[in-house]
């Protein structure tokens, strides 16, 4: 441990009245200029200011000081200010403490100028006890692998994908379904230009098929993930297709033939896929794949082989043709999507039970002028066009008690978009929707929604359903609009729930593998909601699109292109700079007991195999402190918050009662 | 006819007594109304479920004297439905109570017939007795 003269400096920051409104800071100057070692202290009114840092660069080199503490707002706000402003003086900015006597002290004891006051002297005493022991230090410094991974290839893995590779770096692009394209290769048209999916998103599709710098990875999972900022390991699993990409040119031949009809994920279950399949006519890549749990083949090792028979270019082996494959990229955008609210649920609403009962991603299908009836609206049961159809949002969304507390974001505007589509598709029908509130804050989306109302008629009751029962061919629906303060009854011919949104599936497992954290509802967390929404805990791992949180096309391409940018920005340069508060063990106090190693969440720690002690790699660790806490030795300490500083801090705010 | 909103009125003694009697988060709900659209007794109702929720939000007095609270038969249709866990319910039964503790009952035994006084199950005598006097 380096030696320290001790000349230390203390800026107490006013905050305007924030904190001087509360705390003396005159007397907590004057009692903290006693303490040993502090050769300067002062107070001012804003030290995040230019003049106050400027106060602190000029009294560093003045006075010589080799520690400063800036008593002021939590650490998160402007430790890296006041330490950037050290480290232009001279001064190593690990020499640099912040007290935050904002949110520990001015603000929770308002009203209490005396306690606070002590309080405050308390807290950067500790401060002073734990800045004695810091070491000046360096930041880590790890190489860098100029590829990305993006994990989903819905419209925000595809965004980011092309974005990336545009920019020369090399993607690998990872898809679990048959295609890329996700739920926006199954929209009718899109709110609120109308644009139909195929003339916007296919596109971009074939751009990334066809983009030297993008290696596409359809039908195909992660694995397992290692590895940190700028060096990441990944597993990618191809699951097997039992068709041979090499020789399949997507002609189709095979899918004429299979007997086995299965309801098609594509097509939200109206209307049915073979067991040998390709999701849509523009899937990207257009292969083939077979689901080995449906196909009779398969099934029984033997028999059928119709496909086969029929495949002209001899593609369909029925071989587990699976592999993983290990690819090392810099860094990982995660852009996994959302699912739909699906079947079984809403039973006041007769879902899954009524035929004629849809959710808004099976309308869409239904409007889809490329969908199972061409864009013909007909009724599911009998395919009779329906004259009368219901709309019901928030169903499932904003229900805290029974589903989901938030807001499903897009739900007001498809239906807006899907009564409108309706009223082109029939033009003698009339569409109803029910509605708590109507949420259009987007651009064009107020006077789409009004377009709606106005030139299509759609009529909207504020209110929610209560129930749906079948009478007869029909569908009668008990609602209420509280506007009139009446309940309303509609004989409907077909109803549309807007079925809230969720993560999508294996998210959690996902996280996992990735080390990045869900919030309470399962979306992924970002770094911080207002300022870094971008970015993951984990440094190197950017999130885009819906996985985050549900959002309409245009939020989630835009998110796409901050992350890429993120990702790009991260990989232009050669080296990384890392936060060097890493945990460093004692060989000689090590016992080998690994605990460290088990209750590190990045795989920091190794136990050495023949020394049998425990190794931390600094690219890894992320300076969480979870090993030097569990220790039973106190051999594992995190640099600049090891056990003695934890002690004499305590020591400190102890002393003074 | 306008409702005077004020400080005064939402901070009155009803929404505390309510709150306090049912122990329901009266705030927390968003006028969805599916209380109202599932109730099976909305058509005897001159305010509908949700209309009553809205009139104590706003701390107006008058609807202790709305048919409604009477009406409510306690079926827990809208407590099963509502997205905020509001149980109407036992607010319907908070302001029956208020009501009542004006002195105010709503059944009047001696304005029963007396042949359907004698018809009537003592069980039912008595259930009403509970919740329509003080
Ligand atoms: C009924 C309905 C109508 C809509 N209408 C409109 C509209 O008109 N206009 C509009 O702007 N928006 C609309 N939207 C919203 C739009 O669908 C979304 O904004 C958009 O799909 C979000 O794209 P995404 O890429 O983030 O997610 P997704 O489209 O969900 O794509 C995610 C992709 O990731 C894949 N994936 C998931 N998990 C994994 C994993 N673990 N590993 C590998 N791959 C994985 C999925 O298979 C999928 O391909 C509508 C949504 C619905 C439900
Ligand atoms: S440093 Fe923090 S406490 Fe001081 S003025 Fe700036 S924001 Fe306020
Ligand atoms: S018939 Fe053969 S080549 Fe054609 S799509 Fe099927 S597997 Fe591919
Ligand atoms: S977007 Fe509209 S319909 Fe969807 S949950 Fe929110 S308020 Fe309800
Ligand atoms: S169902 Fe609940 S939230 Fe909706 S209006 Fe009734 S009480 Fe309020």
């Amino acid at each position: 441990m380096i030696k320290v003269n001790e000349r230390i400096g203390v800026f107490i920051c006013h905050c305007g009245l924030n904190i001087a409104g509360t705390v003396n800071v005159e007397k907590v100057a004057e009692e903290i200029s006693k303490c040993k070692g502090v050769v300067h202290a002062e107070h001012y009114i804003f030290m995040c200011s230019d003049p106050g840092q400027e106060k602190v660069r000029q009294t560093i080199k003045e006075k010589k000081l080799d520690g400063v503490i800036v008593a002021a707002c939590s650490p998160d706000l402007h430790e890296h200010t006041f330490r950037s402003a050290a480290a232009s003086a001279g001064l190593n900015p690990y020499r640099v403490e912040i007290a935050n006597i904002r949110e520990w002290v001015a603000w929770p004891h308002e009203g209490k100028g005396e306690e606070a006051t002590e309080k405050a002297i308390k807290i950067i005493d500790a401060a002073i006890e734990k800045l004695r022991d810091n070491m000046a230090l360096l930041p880590v410094e790890v190489p860098v692998t100029k590829k990305v991974l993006v994990i989903g290839g819905g419209i925000a893995g595809i965004q980011a994908a092309l974005d990336c590779a545009d920019a020369g770096l090399d993607v690998y692009l990872v898809e679990r379904g048959q295609s890329i394209g996700g739920k926006m290769a199954q929209l009718s048209e899109t709110f609120p230009t109308l644009d139909c999916p195929q003339c916007i998103e296919t596109p971009k599709m074939t751009a990334v098929a066809q983009h030297p710098k993008i290696h596409l990875y359809a039908y195909s999972e992660i694995e397992d993930v290692n590895g940190y900022v700028g060096n990441f390991k990944v597993k990618i699993k191809r699951k097997p297709t039992f068709v041979d990409w090499d020789k399949c040119t997507g002609c189709r031949e095979c899918m004429k033939v299979c007997p086995v009809k299965v309801p098609s994920e594509y097509e939200r279950g109206i209307a049915d896929r073979k067991a040998i399949y390709i999701s849509f006519p523009q899937a990207v890549p257009n292969k083939a794949v077979i689901d080995a749990e449906n196909c009779i083949r398969m099934k029984y090792g033997k028999g059928c082989g119709l496909c086969a028979k029929n495949c002209p270019s001899k593609a369909i082996t029925f071989e587990g043709n699976g592999s993983i494959e290990e690819v090392k990229v810099g860094a990982i955008i995660v852009a996994t999507g959302f699912d739909v609210m699906g079947v079984n649920s809403f039973g006041e609403y007769g879902y899954g039970k009524y035929k004629d009962v849809l959710d808004a991603l099976q309308f869409e299908r239904l409007l889809a002028p490329a969908g199972p009836t061409s864009g013909k609206v007909l009724r599911p049961s009998d395919g009779r066009e329906p004259k009368e159809v219901v709309f019901v949002q928030c169903v499932g969304s904003r229900d805290p008690d029974n589903w989901h507390p938030y807001c499903s974001k897009i739900c007001c505007m498809y239906i807006a978009k899907q009564a409108m589509l309706y009223k082109h598709a029939v033009p003698d029908g009339q569409a109803y929707v029910f509605y708590i509130d109507i949420r259009a804050d987007g651009k064009g989306y107020e006077e789409f929604v009004h377009r709606a109302m106005t030139e299509d008629g759609v009529i909207y009751l504020r209110g929610k359903v209560g129930k749906i029962v079948e009478e007869g061919d029909k569908l009668r629906v008990y609602g209420v609009d509280t506007l009139t303060g009446r309940n309303v009854v509609i004989d409907a011919d077909l109803v549309v729930l807007a079925t809230a949104v969720e993560p999508s599936k294996g998210i959690d497992d996902l996280a996992r593998k990735l080390r990045i954290q869900l919030d309470q509802d399962g979306w992924l967390s970002e770094a911080h909601l207002k300022l870094r929404p971008l970015e993951s805990l984990t440094s190197g791992i950017f999130i885009a699109g819906a996985a985050q949180y549900i959002k309409d096309i245009t939020d989630t391409v835009s998110q796409a292109s901050g992350a890429a940018a993120k990702a790009i920005a991260l990989l232009s340069r050669d080296k990384l700079e890392k936060e060097p508060i890493v945990a460093t063990v004692d060989e000689e106090v090590c016992v080998g007991c690994g605990n460290c190693v088990s209750i590190c969440t990045y795989n920091a720690v190794e136990l050495d195999p023949e020394l049998k002690v425990a190794r931390v790699n600094e690219g890894l660790c992320e300076g969480c402190g979870a090993c030097a806490a569990t220790c039973p030795s106190g051999a594992i300490q995190l640099i600049n918050n090891t056990k003695k500083q934890i002690f004499e801090m305590i020591t400190a705010l102890t002393r003074r009662d | 006819m306008e409702i005077k909103v004020s400080l005064k009125k939402v901070k009155s003694p009803l929404v505390r007594k309510v709150t306090e009697i049912s122990d329901e988060k009266i705030y927390s709900c968003y006028q969805c109304g599916k209380c109202s659209a599932g109730c099976p007794f909305a058509d005897q109702m001159d305010l509908l479920p949700n209309q009553v929720i809205r009139f104590v939000q706003l701390g107006m007095e008058e609807v202790l004297d709305c048919k409604t609270i009477w009406v409510c038969s306690a079926c827990f249709t809208c407590r099963v439905g509502c997205p905020k866990g509001i149980d109407i319910a036992n607010l319907n039964e908070a302001l029956r109570l208020l009501h009542l503790r004006r002195n105010q009952d709503h059944l009047k035994l001696g304005k029963l017939p007396r042949e359907e006084l004698l018809k009537l199950p003592q069980i039912a005598l008595i259930s009403s007795l509970r919740k329509y006097t003080a």
